[in-house]
């Protein structure tokens, strides 16, 4: 097993509140890690430093083995869709592969492809002509994945993925995370508030509990420990 | 009327006013409503506004020192775009407050100066436009910035659209998004400089932000908004000079009213198309 990203006493801060206090995990390629934890305890925090949008306080933050920022795909939290931003779903799903053009100014036939396959995945290619201001939050999110499923060579980075989906979307969404990770091999990190469904379908748990309280590790060991019964308040 | 329009025949008039006039026209137009799609959808439209003022100072600065106008205004203005940015992104200070803060003081300064030194003639100039009046120079330099801008529209496009829609996304990726904000700042603040003095410092940002207003009530797509605001923007410009010349009124003024007439009309457009199911 090779690490993809390797985390070393990182601690972090947001609008100058200290959040992570002094994280150390190793992540393995092909792993599904699910983070857990209550609202501003730094879940998003977090995900900004591994995609180096946000400087560590102290730390490391080690990538694999040739693992680049454009290897990586991303789907933020609640992406503050501008109100009337003119973009077709098309448009804005191959902007995804932005990151791997280098410097070259045109998307190729094979990247137009790549933003198709996305959109069939997640049955959205009948929307491709469609205003991205006219979609319902289900398929905006649905959008975004793609966006980030073209962008995502090695790893696939996903805030709080369920947003603002149904119940019969979440499960779809469940579904295809689990199936990118098996069958394509891709690395997962993924945001969540679901307890139950995180400790199902994940191979790593992540649980920042408070800025200097956490736990790493699988999800058996997350069940039988003392946080997942105080995160999950008792019931579990 | 008919005066003007004889007068507009003549072929040294043609050449020597009105030729330079509608060619550093079309190009400013060209720059300020491409370079508007990204500022309006970045919710920076007040920063076009904000620097036209600060423009508007430094040039009265600068004739009242007996400096040349566009040496003093261009740092000037690109400077205070880069600071403009910088406060609009920051999250700890109000950006629109700090850009009427900005505009406001160098409005001042630059009325207080020339009033002073009883320039108020020649700097009006600057407040209100003189497109019959821009020199060689003035429409060299705008054929080159639109070349510039355009070619970046068409080489940088998809960073463009990326960096514009969303740009933590597009740093995640890879995409040196601060480079691009730079290069917008410099690229705005040379349009809103020449712009100025062609449309006047009260007026320009209008031909920042209007297109694209009106080019989003039809264009469900970017690459539509940012073509079809090009082109409504050159179309009023010429529409404007032709009623200012027929009717001799005040060429700025008349571009912005001509602007605003194709905004009414394609918003009336835009709310049929979407009755009808069109869009």
């Amino acid at each position: 097993m090779k690490a993809i990203i390797e985390c070393r006493n990182a601690a972090a801060s947001y609008d100058g509140k200290k959040v992570i206090g002094s994280l150390s995990f190793t992540l393995n390629e092909g792993e599904l890690l699910c983070i857990l934890g209550e609202n501003g305890s730094g879940k998003s925090t977090l995900i900004k430093c591994l995609l180096g949008i946000k400087q560590l306080d102290s730390g490391k933050i080690i990538m694999g083995e040739g693992l680049k920022p454009s290897d990586i795909g991303y789907l933020p939290q609640y992406t503050n869709l501008q109100n009337g931003f003119p973009a077709t779903v098309a448009e804005v799903v191959i902007s995804g592969c932005l990151g791997r053009r280098g410097l070259r100014p045109f998307y190729s036939s094979a990247e137009k492809k790549l933003a198709q396959q996305a959109m069939e995945r997640l049955g959205i290619a009948d929307l491709a002509k469609k205003s991205c201001r006219e979609l319902s939050g289900g398929q905006q999110q649905k959008m975004f994945l793609a966006r980030a499923m073209c962008a995502a060579k090695k790893l696939l980075l996903l805030d709080e993925p369920l947003n603002g989906l149904d119940p019969a979307a979440q499960e779809d969404m469940y579904k295809l995370i689990t199936e990118l990770n098996q069958k394509d091999g891709m690395t997962v990190i993924m945001v969540s508030h679901d307890v139950v469904r995180s400790v199902d379908c994940a191979s790593r748990i992540l649980c920042l509990c408070s800025s200097d309280h956490c736990f790493f590790g699988t999800p058996e060991e997350y069940l039988s420990s003392h946080i997942s019964k105080k995160f999950s308040g008792g019931s579990k | 009327m008919n005066e003007n329009i004889r007068l507009m025949f003549t072929p040294e008039f043609f050449a020597a006013i009105l030729l330079p006039a509608l060619i550093g026209g079309i190009a400013i137009t060209i720059c300020s409503s491409l370079l508007g799609v990204t500022l309006v959808l970045k919710r920076y439209s007040m920063i076009g506004d904000g620097l036209s003022h600060i423009g508007y100072g430094a040039l009265s600065v600068a004739a009242v020192m007996n400096l040349a106008p566009l040496k003093v205004a261009l740092p000037v203005v690109i400077i205070a775009a880069f600071i403009l940015l910088r406060l609009s992104e920051s999250s700890k200070i109000n950006g629109d407050a700090a850009i009427a803060l900005f505009s406001t003081t160098a409005l001042a300064i630059g009325i207080l100066v020339s009033s002073k030194a009883g320039l108020t003639n020649d700097v009006s100039h600057y407040m209100f436009g003189s497109i019959l009046a821009m020199s060689k120079s003035d429409v060299i330099l705008s054929v080159v910035l639109s070349v510039i801008v355009i070619l970046a529209f068409i080489f940088l496009y998809n960073r463009i659209f990326s960096v514009t829609f969303d740009e933590n996304f597009a740093r995640a990726t890879g995409v040196n998004a601060g480079i691009y904000n730079m290069i917008f700042a410099v690229l705005t603040a040379v349009t809103v400089v020449l712009g100025m003095m062609m449309m006047g410092a009260l007026l320009i940002s209008s031909l920042i932000v209007i297109p694209t207003l009106t080019a989003m009530r039809i264009c469900n797509s970017f690459k539509g908004v940012v073509l079809t605001s090009g082109a409504v923007s050159v179309a009023s410009f010429l529409i404007g000079m032709m009623i200012s010349l027929l009717f001799n009124t005040a060429p700025g003024a008349s571009i912005v009213i001509v602007n605003v007439s194709f905004f009414v009309l394609f918003s009336f457009l835009g709310s049929l198309m979407k009755r009808r199911g069109i869009s």
